[in-house]
């Protein structure tokens, strides 16, 4: 009786998960072995690990989430811990939460306006007189939007981690002699290493496949995985190559898992 | 007297309107194992932490061997903590966790692993340097944690309900290993505790707090046989308290009869409370009783029955007697003048003592007379 109602819950699970997970995963597998022609063939990764174009592509894409993910992390740490030690830290978190509410196009869009030739941010430049500037359709500003999206979702692990800090752990720090920086360097940054992992997980991946971005901020100046597989099946109609990309995209995203994974440190588990 | 190690002067602290601690001055001398005892939420805690600095005061000031150390942060400090959860960093193995504070110093690394494995040792641990946190168990994290501040060499110790987490055999063997090292390193322990036992077995000198105010300070012994209020007495060790008529010097009447005590200095017929210890009162037969009760109910436990008895007047007794009695049996109980003692309402320790004193030279002077 009880073993038939839990199997009973896990239903809607079960059914989101093999029609949404599963099987998306599996079709692009299957369709990565299939060329134009619909012939069964490995052409397709032929083509991709031996054409200079692709690599390079993917090593670009790589690098560009890299760049987004290390600035994304580096504001987002000190803010996640300064709010943390502000007095209504709730309220502060609604606000950087906020910005996720509104769709990434609206954005997107929002930051066109402001990018072009007689946007705000040209405006000002003109003001101080060293405007106006191309600042729309450059890797900068790609890099600036991409990282302004992600912010949010490095912010919160990092945040969730530094409030599960036990507080004893800061004040036994101090009371073997260490000063706050001390502290922070040896205690707290370790500790919340889990919630940077996580943070780093839930950034570096969607930025491999960013594509609207890179159309409408970046001018297709980078070509990353994302565009390249929109591209394929939107586009040139190659599903078995767009496929293979998504292959290795997916590869690429089990790799990052296994290297920000919960490693056991040598100090055990941390909390 | 040597200079006082730690002293508060008129320390109070305040949370808005809430006063966690009302002017408090206590004195710690070098080499003492010292312990604050009270319920939860009675102040002992936010002493603990003033003294090591995790907490400024609002008033008064914290002297650390006459030096006034309010302004002087936490790591600054030469004295260390055992916390009540431990606080160990799991990320680090057990050596680097007792090293923590050595390498901060910038210690000779040869100096530390000496330092390290010398802790270790002192709290029998030796060898464990290289395991996890997490695969210790909760009195060797404890033992650990102790390691970790006495590497420090520091002046005072200051241990914030370490045993409290233990199950009784290990919390008992671990109460004779603190007084242990505590003798050994011949450093300052600030115990802080809600269990009286502990205080009592381990303390050269206890400080009883209730409601943010220290009681009472003294002596386990003091404070046991001459409680000054009827918290201090109810909280430490179990006691029998009645209402009193102070009759006149050495004279005191409850139960419906007069009795010979030890106590003095009390305005005669003075309303006052009388306790007396259950292991005092002495079962006895009725011609030979001072007072007769009727037998309740008894717990036998182990080495000593737990009798419960009601009076003639219908005051509750509690006898601890290594004899058994008999359910509904009507016995006498009799006691020694010493055995009594008699608490003022709202006297304070300075009068306490001050009384204490007059009437102690009193019968010191009655003995060399005779």
């Amino acid at each position: 009786m009880t073993k038939r109602r839990t199997w009973v819950y896990f239903i809607p699970y079960g059914l989101w998960l093999a029609l949404f997970v599963i099987a998306p995963v599996a079709l692009i597998i299957y369709q990565s072995f299939f060329d134009l022609g619909q012939h069964f063939t490995l052409t397709n990764y032929n083509t991709y690990f031996r054409s200079a174009t692709y690599l390079k592509m993917t090593l670009n894409s790589v690098w560009y989430a890299f760049l987004i993910t290390l600035f994304t992390g580096l504001i987002s740490y000190p803010t996640a811990y300064f709010i943390h030690q502000l007095k209504h830290r709730q309220f502060w978190l609604l606000l950087v939460i906020l910005p996720t509410w509104i769709n990434i196009l609206l954005k997107a869009y929002a930051f066109i306006g402001i990018f072009s030739q007689a946007g705000l941010a040209n405006q000002f430049l003109t003001f101080i007189g060293i405007g106006p500037q191309q600042i729309l359709f450059t890797n900068a500003s790609f890099i600036f939007v991409a990282t302004y999206i992600q912010i949010p979702f490095m912010i919160l692990p990092i945040y969730n981690a530094l409030d599960d800090l036990n507080p004893a752990f800061v004040n036994a720090s101090k009371d073997l002699g260490a000063s706050t920086w001390q502290t922070f360097r040896h205690v707290i940054f370790p500790l919340t290493l889990p919630g940077v992992k996580a943070g780093v997980q839930a950034v570096f991946i969607p930025s491999l496949s960013l594509f609207m971005l890179t159309r409408l901020i970046g001018g297709n100046k980078v070509i990353t995985l994302g565009t390249a597989i929109e591209e394929h099946f939107l586009t040139t109609m190659n599903w078995g190559m767009g496929s293979t990309i998504g292959v290795v995209l997916i590869v690429a995203m089990i790799v990052v898992m296994l290297l920000t994974g919960d490693q056991k440190t040598k100090g055990g588990t941390p909390r | 007297m040597t200079q006082p190690i730690i002293t508060l002067r008129n320390v109070t602290k305040r949370y808005g309107t809430h006063t966690i601690l009302k002017n408090i001055n206590l004195t710690l001398e070098s080499g003492k194992f010292y312990t604050l005892l009270g319920p939860s939420g009675c102040g002992k805690t936010t002493i603990l932490r003033a003294i090591a600095g995790f907490m400024s005061v609002s008033e008064g000031d914290v002297l650390f061997a006459g030096q006034r150390i309010n302004e002087v942060p936490a790591n600054k400090r030469n004295v260390n903590t055992v916390f009540q959860d431990y606080a160990l960093f799991p990320h680090l193995t057990v050596a680097e966790n007792v090293a923590f504070g050595l390498t901060l110093k910038k210690v000779a690394k040869a100096e530390i692993a000496e330092r390290v494995a010398k802790a270790l040792k002192l709290v029998q641990l030796a060898g464990y340097g290289d395991r996890a946190i997490s695969e210790l168990s909760g009195g060797q994290q404890q033992r650990i944690a102790i390691a970790r501040a006495i590497v420090m060499a520091p002046k005072v110790l200051l241990l914030d309900e370490p045993l409290s987490a233990l199950d009784a055999k290990l919390r008992r063997q671990m109460q004779y290993e603190l007084r242990d090292l505590q003798q050994r390193l011949g450093i300052t322990f600030l115990f802080v505790t809600h269990d009286q036992e502990e205080a009592l077995a381990m303390s050269d000198e206890i400080f009883v707090m209730n409601q943010g105010e220290v009681l009472q300070s003294g002596s386990p012994v003091d404070i046991y046989d001459e409680p000054i209020n009827h918290f201090v007495a109810d909280f430490i060790g179990e006691s029998n308290i009645l209402p009193a008529k102070m009759i006149e010097d050495f004279q005191v009447a409850f139960g419906g009869h007069q009795f010979e005590c030890a106590d003095a200095g009390i305005p005669d017929n003075e309303p006052v409370e009388v306790v007396i210890r259950p292991e005092d009162l002495t079962l006895t037969t009725l011609d030979q009783a001072k007072l007769t009760v009727t037998i309740d109910t008894q717990l036998f436990r182990g080495d000593y029955y737990e009798i419960a008895a009601t009076d003639t007047l219908g005051n509750d007794w509690l006898i601890h007697s290594v004899n058994p009695a008999e359910d509904g049996e009507t016995i006498g109980i009799t006691f020694r003048p010493q055995d009594l003692h008699v608490m003022r309402f709202g006297e304070k320790e300075a009068e306490f003592d001050a009384r204490l004193e007059t009437y102690e030279e009193l019968e010191d002077d009655g003995v060399d007379e005779t």
